[in-house]
């Protein structure tokens, strides 16, 4: 692996401009802008899942609260407090990206992937823990409810599932796209286009938590 | 180096609102756990939002253009609660 060079502008605003663009801030901006145009797409996918999640929230609050007590929250907390920490080192990872600091950009998005890849097994042992207490009414399982109102309960954890099931398949495209760009990040050849790469891979992961803090805070601390 | 300071302290912070949120559902009935979870839940967001996704030094456009998007989100869950909770 390659040692640090000195530069003074930052690593992601060098390197040869593309064609259609006149500046590098262009081209830097317009990056940016592209992924948030994205991201609201994705926002648009899981608003409408947050909002008939709230709306039955509100209809049905008794069984809803009851069936999130089945959650284990300490588990969903430690992942909060993971998925908290991944996002620290993301942000980290673009930092020293631009101070073009190889060796601390590669291990801290190695850390990054570490963290995610831990929320990943902790939520599939939350799973199967629910599966084993038959709480997964997917794929035909059978549903068996100890509480009141199994109805309302069904209607909870199916979603609880899919809210949580879609979240973690952004986990792993992130997972995917962080790995990509650690295999390069080692090889450090281009490093004005990997500080690029890494800003914008660092808004996905951040998105990400955004989501999973309003998943936590809308199944997991609805219990009351 | 103080950018790295502000992200620690940026990420300390997410870590005490967490668990101001979690302590507040076990400690408190309705409404202020529910008070308390949805302020801590935006505290985290606009903080994610404006440290570790840089919104911050971004461009005026961006800004707005993820301003428009959470703002579009606000209106879709309220204009249909309005709904529910006025019958």
């Amino acid at each position: 692996m390659p040692t640090a060079t000195k530069t003074r502008k930052p690593l992601g605003d060098q390197g040869p401009v593309a064609e259609q663009f006149e500046t590098m801030g262009q081209q830097r901006d317009a990056n940016r802008l592209g992924m948030w145009m994205f991201l609201g797409t994705e926002l648009l996918l899981f608003g409408g899942l947050f909002g008939a999640f709230v709306t039955y929230r509100v209809i049905h609050a008794e069984g809803f609260a009851e069936a999130a007590g089945h959650l284990d929250l300490t588990l969903g907390a430690l992942n909060t407090a993971l998925l908290l920490t991944s996002g620290l080192t993301m942000a980290l990872t673009e930092q020293m990206s631009r101070a073009a600091r190889p060796k601390a950009t590669f291990w801290l998005l190695v850390a990054t992937i570490a963290i995610g890849a831990l929320f990943i097994v902790i939520k599939g042992h939350e799973w199967y823990k629910e599966y084993q207490e038959q709480l997964m009414p997917v794929l035909g399982l059978p549903f068996s409810y100890p509480g009141e109102q199994p109805e309302q309960a069904e209607l909870f954890f199916n979603f609880y599932f899919v809210m949580t099931g879609l979240h973690a398949l952004h986990m792993l495209v992130g997972l995917g796209v962080l790995g990509v760009i650690a295999t390069v990040a080692w090889r450090w050849r281009n490093p004005p286009r990997i500080a690029r790469q890494v800003q914008i891979s660092g808004l996905y992961w951040a998105f990400v938590d955004v989501i999973w803090v309003i998943v936590f805070s809308l199944l997991y601390l609805s219990r009351v | 180096m103080r950018v790295v300071t502000t992200l620690f302290v940026t990420w300390l912070c997410l870590l005490v609102l967490l668990g101001i949120s979690v302590t507040s559902v076990v400690m408190l009935s309705l409404p202020w756990s529910l008070v308390a979870v949805a302020a801590c839940a935006l505290s985290m967001i606009l903080l994610i939002l404006v440290l570790f996704m840089d919104l911050k030094h971004s461009r005026g456009l961006t800004r707005v253009y993820a301003t428009g998007a959470t703002l579009w989100l606000a209106f879709l869950i309220t204009l249909t609660l309005a709904d529910y909770l006025t019958r």
